[in-house]
């Protein structure tokens, strides 16, 4: 198996069940236990809720996803970016830290990327201030068990 | 997402079903604390039972309750969460805070 899709949302709240739910029809076409398919939605909840409030800072922008899936000796390999063209992160390292967060007035938890880091194999953020973020996660699933 | 807001006694229950994120908790967050200031419970019952999928969003909402009802002198319970939702609850260390409280 060697699949992909991409997806091109603009930068709405409500687009967060669209882009997870699309995500999660996309990853159900492997192997995937249902545990593994509710990791992956909310990783790409996390992801595309931060790229509208932090990326674009509930200004508006368009939002890339990108989704490739591919079978290799047995185990099932997806691999999710988000991309946004916001502001970008000064510090990735900061703000990968738990409960951090730069929101001072939305309520946000600074959990995001701690949930994105749990709930998936590999997470890598790229960020340029001024130019956007690039968030790639990876989710094995299938016979991943036999390499552990 | 559906919700209801339920007064029991000296409690308000709140039961939130479908899936929690940024774009439902920003419709949730106003009608439970305009229910907090006109019922003024001595505790709030989040009853997660019926919610699929919460991501951190969800946290930011029960955490702002919690700090909420803190200072108000009440308290914070969450009930039933399902397995995706504990797990989220389990890594932000909520449940500790609200010790024994949250079944």
């Amino acid at each position: 198996m060697n699949n992909y899709m991409k997806l091109t949302i603009p930068s709405k709240t409500s687009n967060e069940a669209f882009a997870r739910a699309a995500v999660g029809a996309f990853a159900a076409q492997t192997d995937i236990t249902v545990e593994d398919l509710s990791d992956i939605k909310t990783a790409v909840s996390e992801a595309v809720t931060n790229s509208i409030i932090h990326g674009y800072s509930d200004s508006g922008g368009v939002i890339l996803i990108f989704c490739r899936v591919f079978l290799s000796g047995g185990t099932y390999t997806i691999e999710i970016t988000v991309e946004d063209k916001g502001k970008g992160i000064e510090n990735i390292e900061r703000a990968m830290q738990p409960l951090y967060t730069t929101s001072e007035n939305g309520e946000r938890s600074g959990m995001g990327f701690t949930v994105m880091q749990s709930f998936m194999d590999e997470l890598e953020v790229k960020s340029e201030p001024g130019c956007g973020t690039l968030v790639k996660m990876v989710k094995r699933v299938g016979a991943a068990e036999i390499y552990e | 997402m559906r919700f209801e807001i339920e007064p029991v006694g000296n409690s308000l229950v709140v039961k939130l079903y479908g899936e929690i994120d940024q774009h439902s908790t920003d419709e949730i967050r106003s009608d439970i604390d305009r229910a907090i200031s006109i019922k003024n419970p001595a505790t709030l019952i989040i009853d997660l039972g019926g919610v699929e999928l919460m991501d951190s969003s969800g946290l930011g909402l029960i955490m702002g309750r919690y700090k909420l009802m803190a200072a108000r002198g009440g308290r914070l319970m969450l009930v039933r969460p399902q397995p995706q939702v504990d797990k989220v609850l389990e890594l932000s260390g909520i449940k500790k805070m609200l010790g024994r409280n949250c079944g």
